[in-house]
């Protein structure tokens, strides 16, 4: 198992991002250790020519992870074949209990990855670097996170056995199961549909506040919340109900079959604005707290406007493509459940 | 964002003629990462339509074998069995198959000796005395339709068949050793008891049956072993994956070899360029921007070397028929497939295929690109 | 208006080998004129010039520029003050070999990313300005080192900035090509611009337009010392 090509790459990137965190949490540390803005001596214009190779390890470390994630995914679609009862990427997940656990980390790592480089983008604009503590030490905590995906899917890389039989999306996602999956498959589709039209009008609706007022050094941290919410929601109405409309089945209540070329790519279409606006609404909510901070005030509304407005435009996105699933599928569910 | 992608058009136009200033150094350095992409995207590819082939050629293979086994070992079937069997819910179809192996001295290679099943397509059963035999046989011993072989049979006396056709290209993979013959022919040739059959198969048409079908006949027939198809996919998968993440494991050397030759071009700059990036710098470029400037030569140097790389290798497996592995692979058998694979792209190979090659390479010049990025401005006035 | 406080630089601080380039210079400079540093080799007229250039952060002491002060500035910062308030010219020309001389000149403002148009434009008729037009197309090293130092200043000027800082620029020019070098930079203090030149060379510190020359001595003005 551990020896297919995409396997090996997988854990070989983990252990790779891990390790240029290392890296980059070494630099951060002497540069929390001994930055000093005032003095004009070498050593500090070391650390500010080191805080460049932290930001690039950062950065390149996010990109591989979302390749990663994405990579994760296609990968457990196609070992599917050689799990007996797994049809598609969830039975590959579920052949193992860490299956799930290494893509939720990745999730994770994709969020925190994310709102991190909107942080240091926003220090990075004070001549001062308000931040630079902060922000290092946020990064120190970031690394654990790393270290424990890699060691999350190396164990599950590790532990899948093919003799396994393992449930898929059929009967996992059915709605007489146990277990979260069951339970999210089993809401009804009526109040889980509620729920992301609900959270979605509230995440738009708090947006536009906060676009608004972002200019007064509003708190950011109810829109994040919403976007939060608004993710949460979305995904278990995927699951219970606009997965349903895709595939056409009333029964079929997989979240990846939906990435499939059968069905148009819409999955890619819901995911990557979904992912991204919740992305950057958490990204608004860290930055919106330093506005107090008087070299700060402009580039934290700048940032605070532009991240907002995209998070909004890349939402609003989510919920049309998702209505546009539901209203020109031929599965008619009104009636049927309520 | 107007002006951040204008920006990037500036550093892009500037890294392109930085590119195109020292061909040299960038010419060894592409040709190295391209034959780095070639190999290991030949690899995949390969293996991967070798998969994919059998997969196909499974795909019209029936669902379930019965093997009898007796003390563990594969036995003839009696034809009894089919008998009682008897009826199964989800079954469709079942019949006996005769086949097996015969070792040619002559060319000393193994053909697969075999009755067409009823329902096989474009050849039914050869009339007596005939036969039609795939394209290895018919290239190691020279034979056209309307050819005779001539094989010394079990009992010593020689046998002469007439090549009645030639099996297709398309399915060269699998039929390259296979010999057609009728199941008279086949009985005398191998003084094969008449009685009895190779194994027994059965088409069962819901594949969620299979399992219960399986089942029932380890039930009813306890000496006999039922093999299913979906498990065959399943090794073939396992085994062909694992194959290729093996030759990836080899050539994990020289990927290594990659990142330290990349890591040494990146890091060891000539004083001409190290006067450049620093006339860059005092001139009003910022690290910042001689870090994108330099991401974006990588970059353009990455997706060269991989679409040439990945390009080249396409042609080398889907219309050479690899012919590099040739010499590698021929030792396997003498009746070396002359394969065509079907061509295809796969997503997942792409993103495997970049983590080991684009990745690496990115990864080992973050810290070379780093220094160079963060030369003193005031370097050039001294 | 630029003003340095008791500015120091040393090099290798903390090592065996620390040396004291400038030792504690207090000034102020006037804007629109020609200001020439001059003293021997190895009194500090470069690392100076550096400092005040915002190219190097003094070791301690302050420079500021119309108020508001440089030296504490991170590199990122005094990077996006320097592109927009200083030129250079260098001793060694520094122009980017294989690139045409129009290229060259447009150099500076990449990180900018002004509208293509524009920046030839500007570009082409900086080149007008200086009697370059002809050779706009034509790769730098085939020009002549008086050519070369024009096409230096037409790449300092493209910005549009304050102030600029000639590092020797007559070094590598003969007599004739130096006159005529001061020429052009009297006529950039005709049209506004702060001028600050590091020689030692008399053609230069002697010219009638000179405002005003400063002298260096082991790190220190020369009155100080
Ligand atoms: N990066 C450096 N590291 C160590 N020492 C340096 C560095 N730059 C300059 N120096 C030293 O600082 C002193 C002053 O140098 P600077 O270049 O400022 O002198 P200068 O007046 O410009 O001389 P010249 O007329 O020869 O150009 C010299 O002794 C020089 O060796
Ligand atoms: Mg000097």
């Amino acid at each position: 198992m551990l020896l297919s090509p995409a396997v090996l790459a997988l854990n070989g990137v983990s252990f790779t991002v891990t390790l240029m965190l290392v890296l980059a949490a070494g630099f951060a540390l002497q540069v929390v250790r001994h930055w000093d803005l005032t003095s004009g001596s070498e050593r500090q214009l070391e650390l500010e020519r080191r805080t460049y190779l932290i930001a690039t390890l950062v950065t390149w470390s996010f990109a591989a992870a979302v390749v990663s994630l994405l990579l994760f995914v296609y990968n457990a679609e196609q070992m599917a074949t050689q799990f007996v009862g797994a049809m598609c990427a969830t039975g590959v997940l579920n052949a193992h209990p860490l299956g799930w656990p290494t893509l939720f980390l990745k999730i994770l790592i994709f969020f925190a990855g994310a709102a991190w480089l909107m942080l240091n983008r926003l220090d990075n604009q004070a001549p001062d670097y308000p931040l630079v503590r902060v922000k290092y030490w946020l990064l120190l905590g970031f690394l654990p996170l790393a270290a424990l995906e890699a060691g999350v899917q190396l164990g599950y890389f590790l532990g899948l056995d093919p003799d396994v039989i393992t449930s898929c999306c059929g009967s996992l996602f059915t709605a007489d199961g146990d277990g979260v999956a069951a339970t999210v498959a089993a809401l009804d589709p009526g109040w889980s549909l509620a729920a992301m039209y609900g959270l979605g009008l509230s995440v738009l609706g708090l947006g536009t506040v906060h676009g608004w007022r972002a200019r007064r050094g509003a708190s950011g941290v109810g829109f994040a919340l919403s976007g939060a919410l608004a993710f949460a929601a979305a995904l278990a109405a995927i699951v219970s109900c606009v997965a349903l409309y895709v595939y056409e089945h009333p029964h079929h209540h997989c979240p990846f079959c939906i990435l499939k070329g059968g069905h148009g790519f819409i999955g890619y279409w819901l995911y990557l604005p979904l992912f991204t606006a919740t992305a950057l609404s958490l990204g608004v909510g860290l930055i919106s707290g330093w506005g107090h901070i008087p070299s700060l005030t402009a580039a934290v509304q700048a940032d605070g406007q532009r991240f907002t407005a995209a998070a909004l435009a890349l939402f609003a996105l989510f919920y049309g493509v998702a209505t546009y699933a539901i209203l020109t599928s031929n599965l008619t569910m009104t009636g049927v459940w309520w | 964002m107007r002006q951040f992608l204008r920006r990037q058009r500036y550093l892009i136009d500037y890294s392109l003629s930085a590119l195109a200033r020292r061909p040299g150094k960038h010419l060894a350095l592409l040709l190295v990462y391209t034959l780095v992409v070639f190999l290991l995207a030949s690899v995949m590819l390969f293996t991967q339509s070798l998969r994919r082939e059998a997969a196909l050629v499974l795909a019209q293979s029936p669902e379930i074998i019965l093997q009898r086994q007796i003390a563990g070992r594969h036995d003839l079937m009696p034809a009894e069995y089919l008998d009682r069997i008897g009826r199964i819910r989800g079954v469709s179809a079942k019949y006996g198959r005769l086949w097996g192996y015969f070792y040619d001295p002559a060319v000393r290679a193994n053909y697969t000796l075999m009755v067409p099943p009823p329902g096989s397509p474009a050849h039914g059963e050869p009339a007596p005395g005939d036969i039609v035999i795939g394209a290895g046989i018919a290239r190691t011993r020279g034979l056209e339709v309307g050819d005779y072989l001539s094989l010394r049979s079990a009992r010593g006396e020689p046998f002469a068949f007439r090549v009645a056709a030639l099996l297709p290209h398309s399915t060269e993979l699998v039929s390259t050793d296979l010999m057609l013959l009728g199941a008279d022919d086949f009985r005398r040739f191998f003084a094969f008891p008449a009685d009895r059959f190779t194994d027994i198969v059965l088409q069962v048409r819901n594949p969620r049956e299979v399992r219960k079908v399986a089942e029932k006949l380890s039930l009813a027939l306890p000496d006999t072993r039922p093999i299913l198809r979906e498990e065959i996919l399943r090794t073939y998968d396992a085994v062909f994956g694992w194959r290729q993440g093996l030759v990836f494991v080899l050539m994990g050397g020289m990927v290594l070899a990659f990142v330290i030759f990349a890591w040494d071009r990146a890091a060891g700059l000539s004083g001409e360029e190290r006067r450049e990036i620093g006339i860059l710098k005092s001139i009003g470029w910022e690290t910042g921007d001689v870090l994108r400037m330099k991401f974006w030569e990588g970059a353009i140097l990455s997706l060269t070397a991989f679409f040439l790389g990945y390009l080249l290798a396409y042609a080398h497996v889907f219309y050479l028929s690899a012919a590099l592995f040739e010499p590698v692979l021929k030792g396997w058998a003498v009746l070396y497939p002359d394969f065509r694979p079907i061509p295809f792209v796969d997503g997942i190979q792409v993103a495997t295929l970049f983590f080991f090659t684009v990745f690496p390479y990115t990864v080992a010049t973050i810290v070379p690109i780093w220094r160079t990025a963060v030369t003193d401005p005031d370097a050039v006035m001294r | 208006m630029i003003e340095l406080r008791d500015v120091k630089k040393v090099f290798n601080q903390g090592r065996g080998n620390a040396l004291w380039a400038v030792r504690g210079v207090t000034l102020d400079l006037e804007p629109r004129q020609v200001t020439v540093f001059t003293g021997p080799s190895g009194s500090g007229k470069t690392t100076l010039l550096s400092m005040i250039g915002a190219l190097s952060r003094p070791t301690s002491g302050r420079i500021s520029l119309d108020g508001t002060l440089l030296s504490n500035l991170p590199e990122r910062f005094m990077t996006q003050v320097r592109r927009r308030t200083f030129g250079f010219v260098f001793q060694r020309f520094n122009l980017i070999r294989g690139l045409t001389v129009l290229e060259n000149v447009m150099l500076p403002a990449y990180p900018l990313a002004p509208d293509y148009g524009d920046l030839r434009r500007r570009a082409r008729a900086l080149l007008a300005q200086f009697g370059m037009d002809a050779k706009a197309d034509d790769k730098v090293e085939w020009l002549s080192g008086g050519e070369a130092q024009r096409a230096a200043i037409c790449r300092a000027l493209i910005n549009a900035p304050l102030i600029l800082i000639a590092d020797e620029p007559t070094a590598n020019l003969d007599s004739a090509r130096s006159r005529e070098l001061i020429g052009l930079l009297g006529e950039l203090q005709d049209l506004g611009k702060t001028v600050l030149v590091a020689s030692h060379d008399p053609l230069v510190f002697e010219s009638a337009r000179v405002s005003r020359v400063v002298e260096l001595r082991d790190g220190l003005l020369a009155e100080d010392a």
